[in-house]
């Protein structure tokens, strides 16, 4: 029973860091253009499938994580250049669709390239050594991905925090996060800054995405949705547009996410009488083995509640977003 | 005649005489496209009344759509079929089988269409009350999440839906003249409610929520009657749908759909009930051409991407769609026939008003 338990904690905050990674990303370009970049998860998408052909192409793994860097922040550039910088300050909504609409060209490219290539839809993912088998802590078993994941996560979001508060840059991103157009009064260059976010962005995307990619095992060029979705829950948890808030609601949603799982069949867990048997069969009733697989809906359930009562997050104060 | 009555019934005579023309064509590939068309006209002049009217952009349409393709198909699936493919149903849905006809008339598919639009009404006003409060990108992802937990639901609850498996053996009752009966029913109700006090309320305070109040119209009553109304009809083109395609998954009802929807009502004008109908018309028709490129070329991906990008350019240089606000006036249509350099008349300013 304690084993279950720390078993499902460190699952809990092994999914955390992975969303940490990717709910940072979002919550920058969120926190600086009001922009909720649903194309996010297809960046990260197209990064597993350039590290993919970089690998097959016989790259050794450093070199293919580079290349995947470099061209991934190339495209959140072009992205940024092309879709989102004529409609900079239009309607939320229509930045969101924008971004709908960046997607699909990034899902329906990479399926196009992907046939061209003569690769099949869903291709098996080649995670290097370092990425794949598990490593055991007496009855604990954790896979290596989720402790690479841990500590990329925590390497780049130091890196992140100190380039935020510590450079001129990054302190300009700070400010125009704060007033965009007061910003630019001040002499920041804001076309700079929000390039620089979108390459922040974009490259915290392409780890998430190898990291992701190497623990599904599989690719295909529709993955990206539901980690998006995944990131999008955590950055509201935690507090829309601000990055530790992001941190913090990435962790809070792995544990949120543990919980259905955890729950489900825990009647058949408990040892055989640790509890008597009509509480037995009650736990077994409120909590069936198939709630697991619900376990989507109540994340989103929780997200809509979150929505309506705390809108500003963990870390924002109170205050409603809409209607009296 | 005035032309405001007389276009319109030219329209309707025009498109019946086409639809007979269509039918005794027995051009399979055609009719099927016509069929789709009304079914997305439908799908998209409700998105227009929810989101375009009222301003509230809803993502959760096509989840209405699949609960009403499943209630529907559900309700109608013959007893003979039923106690062998859905095994599991409760006994006191298990006996219902809406497959009665009146003559020609399918009659059972017409109740059980309407029992799923009320059904799906009903959950609309649930979550409505609790999610038109919301406003802007957080109302869109929240319905999102909506379509998602119909999705997860339609996985899971297997005794009904089959889960993961095609949901086949669905009568084929939909035809042309059905598709289009429901498609002009919706464009007529929409129409007018754009022109009642309720459609002036949601306009009102989509425009300045703040003036809007200060004269008295309430913000969540307009939003919560263009969400219910628009999922009732949703879920008739859900039932379209499924007594047209006759086998579908809960994979069809997703985010792909939902796009492709919001692709025609942006492309068509937000507000517009004429501008949703050339907005699906032109995106479907761009959109089979591109797949027929598609397949001479074997180049797959190409249609949605280049749609996509057609979506971009429209959000950038045309963000008020084909249409905008502005209505097709049969009047001012007239008018101009008449005297090619005159222009609209008082009825063609008239027309103007959202």
């Amino acid at each position: 029973m304690g084993d279950y338990f720390i078993q499902q904690v460190v699952n809990a905050v092994s999914a955390g860091s992975l969303y940490a990674l990717m709910a940072v990303g979002l919550a920058l370009i969120f926190s600086i253009l009001r922009l909720i970049n649903f194309a996010h998860g297809d960046i990260m998408m197209v990064a597993a499938y350039l590290v993919t052909f970089a690998l097959f192409a016989g790259m050794p793994l450093p070199a293919a994580l580079v290349f995947m860097v470099v061209c991934t922040v190339v495209i959140g550039l072009l992205m940024e250049r092309i879709a989102y910088r004529p409609i900079r300050g239009a309607a939320e909504v229509a930045m969101l669709l924008t971004s709908f609409a960046v997607g699909q060209i990034l899902q329906n490219g990479t399926l196009l390239v992907s046939r061209l290539a003569g690769q099949p839809i869903q291709i098996a993912f080649p995670a290097p050594e370092i990425v794949s088998g598990v490593v055991a802590f007496g009855a604990i078993t954790v896979p290596k991905v989720n402790i690479v994941s841990f500590v990329t996560g925590a390497v780049l979001l130091t890196l992140l925090t100190v380039f935020v508060t510590r450079t001129r840059l990054g302190l300009s991103m700070h400010a125009a996060a704060e007033d965009l157009s007061a910003a630019r009064l001040m002499g920041i260059r804001v076309n700079r800054v929000v390039a620089t976010a979108f390459a922040i962005s974009s490259g915290l995307a392409a780890v998430a995405g190898f990291l992701y990619a190497s623990q599904a095992g599989q690719i295909n060029p529709y993955l990206g949705f539901t980690p998006v979705l995944k990131a999008f829950i955590a950055a509201v948890i935690g507090g829309f547009g601000s990055l530790s808030g992001a941190v913090i609601g990435a962790y809070a949603l792995g544990f949120l996410e543990v919980i259905p799982t955890a729950l489900s069949g825990i009647a058949d867990i408990l040892p055989p009488g640790a509890v008597p048997p009509d509480v037995h069969d009650l736990l077994a009733r409120v909590f069936p083995s198939s709630l697991g697989s619900y376990r989507d809906a109540f994340v989103f359930v929780f997200l809509i509640l979150m929505l309506l009562f705390r809108p500003n997050g963990i870390v924002g104060g109170r205050g409603r977003e809409e209607v009296p | 005649m005035s032309p405001r009555v007389a276009g319109p019934l030219v329209s309707i005579l025009g498109l019946s005489v086409g639809l007979a023309v269509l039918d005794a064509s027995g051009a399979a590939f055609w009719q099927g496209l016509v069929i789709n068309l009304a079914i997305f006209t439908i799908l998209v002049v409700s998105l227009n009344l929810t989101s375009g009217f009222t301003g509230v952009f809803s993502l959760g349409n096509i989840g209405f759509m699949a609960l009403g393709a499943y209630i529907s198909a559900i309700l109608t699936l013959p007893l003979s079929v039923k106690s062998e493919y859905l095994p599991d149903l409760p006994p006191w849905l298990a006996g219902v089988h809406l497959d009665q006809m009146a003559g020609p008339l399918p009659v059972g598919w017409l109740a059980a269409t309407l029992i799923a639009g009320l059904l799906v009404a009903l959950v609309a006003l649930l979550v409505g009350a609790v999610l038109m409060r919301l406003s802007g990108h957080f109302v869109a992802v929240a319905t999102l999440g909506f379509l998602v937990i119909v999705r997860v639901i339609l996985f899971n609850a297997d005794g009904f839906t089959r889960g993961s498996r095609t949901f086949s053996n669905v009568t084929p009752y939909t035809n042309l003249w059905w598709a289009w009966a429901w498609a002009l029913l919706v464009i007529y109700a929409v129409w007018r409610l754009k022109r009642s006090q309720y459609g002036r309320a949601m306009f009102a305070q989509r425009r300045d929520r703040w003036a809007a109040q200060s004269v008295g119209i309430s913000i969540l009553r307009p939003r919560l009657l263009a969400f219910v109304i628009g999922a009732f009809f949703t879920a008739v083109a859900g039932s379209l749908y499924a007594h047209f395609i006759t086998s579908f998954s809960p994979t069809v009802f997703y985010f792909d759909l939902t796009f492709r929807v919001i692709t025609m009502l942006v492309v068509g004008g937000m507000g517009s009930v004429s501008g949703s109908v050339i907005g699906t018309v032109v995106v479907l028709a761009v959109a089979e051409g591109l797949r027929r490129v598609e397949d001479v070329t074997l180049l797959y991906g190409l249609s949605g991407l280049l749609l996509a990008a057609f979506f971009i350019v429209i959000i950038i240089f045309r963000p008020e769609g084909i249409m905008g606000q502005r209505e097709i006036s049969f009047g001012r249509l007239a008018a101009r026939l008449r005297s090619p350099r005159g222009g609209g008349g008082a009825e063609g300013a008239a027309a103007e008003l959202p």
